[in-house]
């Protein structure tokens, strides 16, 4: 009998239904929801969990973790991989700026600009980018110290309250300018207490400007200028650009006027007359080089100019000869009448207050210059501080504090102050490493960083801002303020402090119906960074005696002195040398020189050559320099506008107690700072000589050549007049020969191009705005991990930087004068920054010639460079057009020879790296990848929020521009900012800009780089440029 | 055979039997080295070694040992690895194309030429390896292989994956040929052997060859067609080459004249090294009755006509430049000739474009000293004809403010010196323990030129 029997897995099997018969093939007949339904059952849970155990045990078998410490709790907001922003706010020694601290895993990485605030307008600095690199410099102070040993906070408490008590009315609390007011009050209750003396000084003194405001206004202060108000800008030495208090505001309110648009068809016009070529000298429409001796002549001839023109008494001076620029600044200051800043860097009081003069007759107070409104960042007392060193010189002083500041270095009287304080019972210092002057003290006792610190800050008259702790103090530090406290007998927290002083003085200030009390307006404040109370109407009442002011500049000046003079200066990477040990700034190329981790002294061109000195490659010579009785070595760099027979000095180096990155390098210059009528003087007219020693010196520099050779495709330019006439004036359209007659490059190609389904990057650089301040440069650096190489890696032209700032000279020469004349920049010359990045060609040579596809192209038209897929064959970089890829020569990261690469050569220095950014192996390239992880992090969160990415996706170039002249955005989409500046029309494969000024560097290649620029216009007369030709 | 006129100059002369000829050949393998020869090898291994030592910093520290900068990222690297590719030209061109066009002359010399050609191909591929920041990774990432990195293909648009072919191509094939031809030699020496070793040793590289009618049929077609493979590659390696150059976008380098101005550059400096080392070798190995006189001024002739072609390169690419209109490209040529790198450029022109035409005097041509100075001084020009190329339109490109000075290190000059040293080292091993001429070709053409003896 044959089998029929038959067995069944179940009921189903034998009703066999339709829909038993269409799971029956699959091997999990029921639905699985794991990871995709919307309540995971706790089987998925426990598979999960299996699964996840095992894997992440695999993984531990295979790389051990070193050193990571996991949360036992996991602090509230903090997740791993996801940043937070907390509003704080930079300060170093008398520098400012609101600023946003970007923590990943409860690491500060970044700082941006805090676009709430109007006094700093959303910009940073180069200082303020790098500084969040000196959080973590190892050389600070890790402990307090008596007498070199370290101490415990007890022990030097107790020592130092003893000493304040008994050297009780002498004690002197030394300062650069405090903007804080709860800083101001703890030390007024040390002050008190034991009867001690405060005095402050800023590094360049603006002393001067605050007496000439005293005796003009009736208080001691800096107005706060807007430049955004002023059609014609005069400025005397007066870099605002570059190193005035406050200058992301000054660069964002400059540029203002500088932008253009079809609305806008009118700029401001900038005059400077200066000694040294300054950013603020470099971005003048007019530029006039003087010596410093004659800087009171022209003020005041100035001022004759525009009184005769106004009507008003003129003053006895002699005259300038050559004044044509001169009486064209004063008809225009004239001509805008209450929308014109005349500004002066003297630091003398009698030129400020012909200054104030002039600004006064121009009715300039209460419209672009408000006098009610004081900056504090500048408080300095030259006077107060000379009595200072007097008295300590003579014994009278038995303890000095002093407050993070370095006046052995940094002042002018730094050796007097040195040999001074061994006269002193006792000094302190809370400086947070073991420098010039802490060296000497026998107490230090270190503050925090800023980014560890809680503060406040009143940077203008009623604009307040607050610091918060972004990170625990690393090291055994305290902050200083809560040492003063302390000191003086007073237990609270320096938190409960400045909560208190708040609460008491600017909740007053405060609109008291938008907030519900107290806490909550803190709570606003601390979150925003900023508060701004209403403030008092501009006034415009000043005095000025001016027979007196004028008799006292023309003794003091004279239009034809003829010895050699000094002007120092402060360069933008550097700054006033109190972050020298930052390896980034020290890389930073100098705005101007382009040189790198030096000082040397800026010589006129034409006088280097009569020194029979020539800059070759680089390379230069010596001369040994004496002013104010004291003799160095120095290397000379020829500098196209330095005014003839003067010589310029940046300060900020020469540092020797800073650390292994600033020590040795350069020379200081605040010794040849000298006291000219109780003020601190920058200048020198007399004394001053340079002996050509015939030492070779070496000066490394990241751009040697200073002109564009007249390329219109790669810099174009115009005049304000003919930009008035034809919005693409200036512009250069190449055109390519084809068998069909000349073609516009892009309409031929052998490529079929890409397509851009969802968003296509661009950015847009409007040359106009651009001062070349740097602060994408170093924006760039932090945010992307970028090395540092050295000197002489520079020297062997290998410095990292994805973002240069490229700048150029113009050229008396043209093409008929041969290419050799065009190499050599004009004797004052016109100056023009351009900020090149990888331009991320939609069309990138360097992306067909990788043998290997390391280097591509995204669908949203970024060139995106694979560095594990790199071998280096450096091809890329040599078919690039604009030189912009980095070559990882040597392994900069783990490796003696770059010990200075802090960022990646220590433990605690590589806590600043970006934890999106790899850092980057020996051998491979790398290039700017328009913050690629800033876009993807961009576009998770509009995911997340289920909103298309907007202007908040942005690189670090462009957020930290102050002056706003980088805009990066998505050129899809047709709302964005970049979209509408450049009125972007789309086409199938590519996309065009309809702005007249926008043009492609390089067009003609067709590469079609996502980097727009916007031609540079200069607001000059065209008849100034015959003018010229004729002379 | 070949009947040949009476009055034709024998291409052997001295009057050499088939005998003599496998005495003056095969005798200097089996003497015992000359103390010249070992003189010789010492100081090539010397430079190898102190050459070994860059190349070993170079690839422990990483390319910073070489001067190259953010501007320059090729210079001696890449100079270098064209230079020996060119040297590479000649044995092919003389075995394959020569032997096509039946130029009979060529069987003396072109064992040594075919030599120096796999040995300078060697050199100049050790570039392509050490010039890449990663050459632990890049000297397989950048061929074809299959892969388990997502199956990540290499870039077909890129030039430099065509010179890997290209070079490698090349290299294969040159290598086959030549040691088709030593077969028969290598069997020579093996019957004569009077050692155990040398008969094992020679015995296995004559691949059992029988010296059978059938075999050299076999031999004769074998050559034939790899001369016919080998020719398109005389050609191909160097124009493809040019391409990493000619397909960029840099002025100075993007420029279609390219291909067929590295080809005769390429001759012109393979021919001249071959003059340079086979009047040495000639003169060591007293070879004068197989490398005549005749020799000498044939191939001189091959390098008036290329240096000319190269000369008129030259020229014409100045004429383009300015006939373009394109002020960058303008600026490259003006800049070669007059800008800081003037003294590579007149070196250039003064090696390649004008001694070379001292060779039209007969008594130059036919000298031996003047033609053996020529010689290094036409490889001294095309060694800086690839520098101009390559440093002096990198240097100075598009945008001013990137403009750069290029300065060698000693790491440069170091693994430069390191390619030398394996050159002659390879090369001063060859002359001893292989056959330096062709002895069976060589045979071939004696029965018809040796009449002489008789008379």
């Amino acid at each position: 009998m044959k089998e029929t029997k038959k067995y069944w897995k179940g009921l189903e099997q034998l009703k066999n239904s339709a829909e038993f018969q269409e799971q029956a093939n699959k091997e999990f007949p029921e639905y699985l929801p794991i990871n995709d339904g919307e309540d995971p059952s706790r089987r998925d849970f426990l598979k999960l969990m299996g699964f996840g155990i095992a894997a992440v045990s695999l993984a531990a078998c295979e790389t051990p973790v070193k050193k990571a410490i996991p949360y036992v709790k996991k602090p509230e907001s903090v997740d791993p991989t996801l940043p937070n922003y907390y509003a704080s706010t930079y300060v170093s020694g008398s520098d400012y700026c609101s600023v946003l601290v970007k923590t990943r895993e409860g690491r500060p990485i970044k700082l941006e600009g805090n676009k709430l605030s109007t006094i700093s307008g959303g910009g940073t600095t180069p200082q303020v980018e790098a500084s969040v690199l000196s959080l973590y410099d190892q050389e600070r102070l890790q402990d307090p110290t008596i007498d070199g040993n370290k101490a415990s906070w007890e022990e030097i408490d107790a020592a130092i309250s003893k000493e304040l008590a008994t050297a009780n009315g002498k004690v002197t609390l030394v300062s650069n300018s405090i903007a804080s007011p709860s800083t101001q009050a703890s030390i007024n209750s040390l002050v008190e207490k034991y009867g001690a003396t405060h005095v402050s000084y800023d590094q360049v003194s603006f002393s001067g400007m605050l007496n000439a405001y005293e005796t003009a206004f009736g208080s001691r202060m800096m107005p706060h200028h807007d430049f955004s108000k002023a059609k014609t800008i005069v400025s005397f030495g007066a870099d605002f650009l570059g190193t005035w208090p406050n200058r992301t505001a000054n660069n964002k309110q400059f540029a203002s006027t500088r932008k253009l648009s079809k609305s806008k068809q009118d700029m401001s016009r900038l005059y400077s007359f200066e000694s040294n070529l300054s950013l603020t000298g470099s971005n003048a429409d007019y530029r006039t080089p003087i010596k410093p001796s004659q800087e009171g002549l022209y003020v005041a001839n100035l001022y004759n100019a525009v009184a005769s023109k106004l009507g008003a008494a003129t003053v006895n001076v002699a005259k300038i000869e050559d004044d044509a620029v001169l009486m064209k600044a004063a008809g225009d200051l004239v001509k805008s009448k209450g929308a014109s800043i005349v500004a002066s860097g003297s630091n003398d009081a009698n030129v400020q207050l012909m200054v104030i003069a002039i600004n006064g007759l121009l009715g300039v107070y209460g419209t672009a210059i408000d006098a009610t409104k004081a900056v504090n960042l500048r408080k300095g007392d030259d006077a107060a501080f000379a009595s200072f060193v007097k008295g300590l010189n003579a014994g009278t002083v038995s303890g000095v504090i002093f407050y993070n500041c370095n006046p052995v270095y940094d002042h002018a009287q730094g050796a007097e102050i040195a040999t001074g304080l061994e006269k002193a019972q006792f000094a302190i210092s809370t400086s947070d490493r073991t420098d010039e002057t802490s060296s000497l003290a026998k107490y230090v006792a270190p503050d925090h960083h800023f980014l560890e610190s809680w503060n406040d800050f009143e940077p203008v008259t009623g604009f307040y801002s607050l610091s918060q702790p972004a990170i625990r103090n690393i090291f055994n530090t305290r902050q200083a303020q809560q040492s003063f406290l302390t000191w003086s007998g007073d237990n609270t927290s320096y938190y409960d402090f400045v909560r208190a002083n708040w609460n008491t003085n600017v909740f007053a200030k405060a609109n008291t119906v938008e907030y519900f009390n107290f806490d909550s307006f803190w709570d606003k404040c601390l979150h925003d960074g900023v508060f701004e109370a209403p403030t008092d109407a501009a006034s415009s009442e000043y005095a000025v005696e001016l027979p007196k002011v004028a008799s006292a500049i023309a003794k003091a000046y004279s239009a034809n002195n003829t010895g050699l003079e000094l002007a120092l200066y402060v360069n933008n990477s550097v700054g006033e040398g109190m972050q020298a040990n930052n390896p980034w700034l020290q890389e930073m190329p100098d705005p101007i020189t382009k040189a790198t981790w030096d000082n040397y002294l800026t010589v006129s061109p034409k006088q280097a050559a009569e020194w029979g000195i020539e800059l070759g490659d680089m390379s230069t010579q010596m001369v040994t320099f004496t002013a104010n009785g004291k003799t160095a070595d120095i290397p000379v760099l020829p500098q196209p506008g330095q005014a003839y027979n003067t010589v310029g000095l940046a300060v900020g180096y020469g540092r020797t107690n800073a650390g292994k990155v600033a020590d040795g390098v350069g020379i200081n210059a605040y010794q040849f700072a000298s006291l000219a009528n109780g003020a601190v003087s920058m200048t020198a007219t007399s004394g001053v000589s340079a002996e050509p020693n015939g030492k070779p010196y070496q000066i490394a520099q990241t751009q040697t050549h200073q002109t564009y050779m007249g390329r219109e495709t790669v810099i174009q330019e115009t005049l304000l007049s003919e930009y008035k006439k034809d919005n693409q004036a200036g512009r250069h359209f190449p055109k390519i020969a084809t068998a069909d007659g000349p073609k516009k490059p892009y309409a031929v190609s052998l490529w079929k191009g890409h397509e851009y389904p969802n968003h296509h990057w661009g950015m847009m650089i409007d040359l106009n705005s651009c001062t070349g301040c740097g602060s994408c440069t170093i924006a760039c650096q932090t945010e992307n991990n970028i090395p540092v190489v050295g000197k002489a890696e520079v020297l062997n032209r290998r410095e990292m930087h994805w973002l240069r700032i490229d700048r150029y000279y113009s050229s008396d020469s043209t093409k008929e004068d041969g290419y050799k004349a065009m190499e050599v920049a004009a004797e004052n010359p016109e100056v023009t920054f351009q900020p090149m990045m990888c331009q991320q060609c939609n069309n990138a040579p360097c992306e067909t010639v990788c043998p290997v596809a390391a280097t591509t192209h995204s669908s949203e038209g970024l060139n995106q460079m694979t560095y594990n897929r790199c071998i280096g064959t450096r091809y890329c970089a040599n078919n690039c057009p604009y030189k912009v890829r980095r070559f990882n020569w040597f392994k900069y990261h783990d490796n003696k020879q770059f010990d200075k690469n802090l960022s990646m050569n220590n433990d605690l220095g590589k806590m600043v790296l970006n934890p999106d950014v790899t850092v980057r192996a020996r051998g491979v390239m790398e290039k700017c990848t328009f913050c690629v992880q800033r876009i993807q992090a961009g576009k998770l969160e509009a995911k997340r929020e289920g909103v298309r990415p907007g202007d908040e996706v942005t690189s670090a170039c462009a957020s930290s521009c102050p002056s706003e002249a980088l805009v990066f955005g998505d050129m899809k989409n047709p709302n964005s900012k970049i979209s509408q500046m450049l009125k972007i029309k789309q086409n199938e494969k590519s996309v065009t800009a309809e702005e007249d000024r926008a043009y492609h560097v390089l067009e003609e290649l067709r590469v079609m780089p996502n980097v727009w620029y916007l031609t540079k216009v200069r607001n000059k007369d065209l008849e100034s440029k015959t003018e010229k030709a004729e002379a | 055979m070949i009947a040949e006129s009476a009055i034709r100059e024998p291409l052997v002369t001295g009057g050499k039997t088939v005998h003599d000829v496998t005495e003056d050949i095969s005798g200097r393998v089996e003497e015992k080295p000359a103390k010249s020869w070992l003189l010789a090898m010492a100081i090539s291994l010397a430079l190898l070694a102190v050459g070994g030592y860059a190349v070993g910093r170079l690839v422990w520290d990483g390319i910073g040992m070489w001067g190259l900068n953010k501007t320059v990222g090729w210079a001696w690297d890449i100079t270098n690895f064209v230079w020996w590719v060119g040297i590479g030209h000649a044995g092919t061109l003389i075995s394959a194309i020569l032997l096509l066009f039946r130029q009979r002359w060529r069987m003396s010399i072109n064992r040594a030429a075919e030599a120096m050609t796999i040995f300078a191909v060697i050199c100049a591929a050790m570039f392509p390896v050490l010039h890449m920041g990663r050459p632990w990774l890049g000297f397989y990432w950048a061929l074809p292989l299959p892969n388990t990195f997502g199956s990540l293909w290499v870039n077909f648009n890129s030039p430099l994956l065509w010179d890997v072919f290209a070079i490698s191509t090349y290299f294969s094939v040159s290598l086959v040929f030549w040691y088709i031809g030593l077969i028969p030699d290598f069997a020579t020496i093996r019957d004569r052997a009077t050692n155990k070793i040398s008969a094992a040793v020679y015995g296995t590289l004559s691949f059992g060859w029988d010296g059978a009618a059938k075999t050299w049929s076999r031999y004769e077609t074998v050559a034939l067609v790899l001369a016919g493979l080998a020719t398109p590659l005389v050609l191909s390696v160097h124009t493809i080459v040019s391409f990493d150059f000619a397909t960029s976008v840099i002025p100075g380098w993007h420029t279609t004249i390219f291909p067929p101005y590295f080809v005769a550059g390429a001759i012109f400096s393979g021919f001249a090294m071959v003059l340079t080392l086979l009047i040495i070798t000639r003169r060591v190995y007293k070879l004068e009755d197989y490398i005549t006189i005749q020799h000498i001024e044939l191939m001189n002739i091959v390098i008036i006509i290329t240096g000319s072609i190269v000369g008129i390169a030259y020229i014409t690419e100045f004429f383009i430049a300015w006939y373009s209109g394109v002020e960058a490209e303008q600026y490259a040529f003006i800049n070669r000739a007059t800008g800081p790198y003037w003294w590579a450029y007149a070196s250039m022109m003064t090696c390649n474009v004008i001694s070379p035409q001292l060779f039209w005097s007969k008594k130059i041509r036919t000298n031996i000293a003047a033609t053996f100075v020529i010689s290094i001084i036409v490889n001294i020009g095309m060694w800086f004809e690839r520098f101009v190329i390559i440093v002096t339109s990198l240097h100075r490109d598009y945008i001013p403010s990137s403009w750069a000075m290029f300065y060698p290190k000693w790491a440069d000059v170091g693994v430069y010196l390191f390619t030398f040293g394996l050159f002659f080292t390879l090369f001063f091993a060859f002359a001893k323990f292989f056959p330096v001429i062709n002895m069976a070709e060589v045979k071939s053409i004696i029965k018809a030129t040796g009449e002489k003896k008789k008379a």
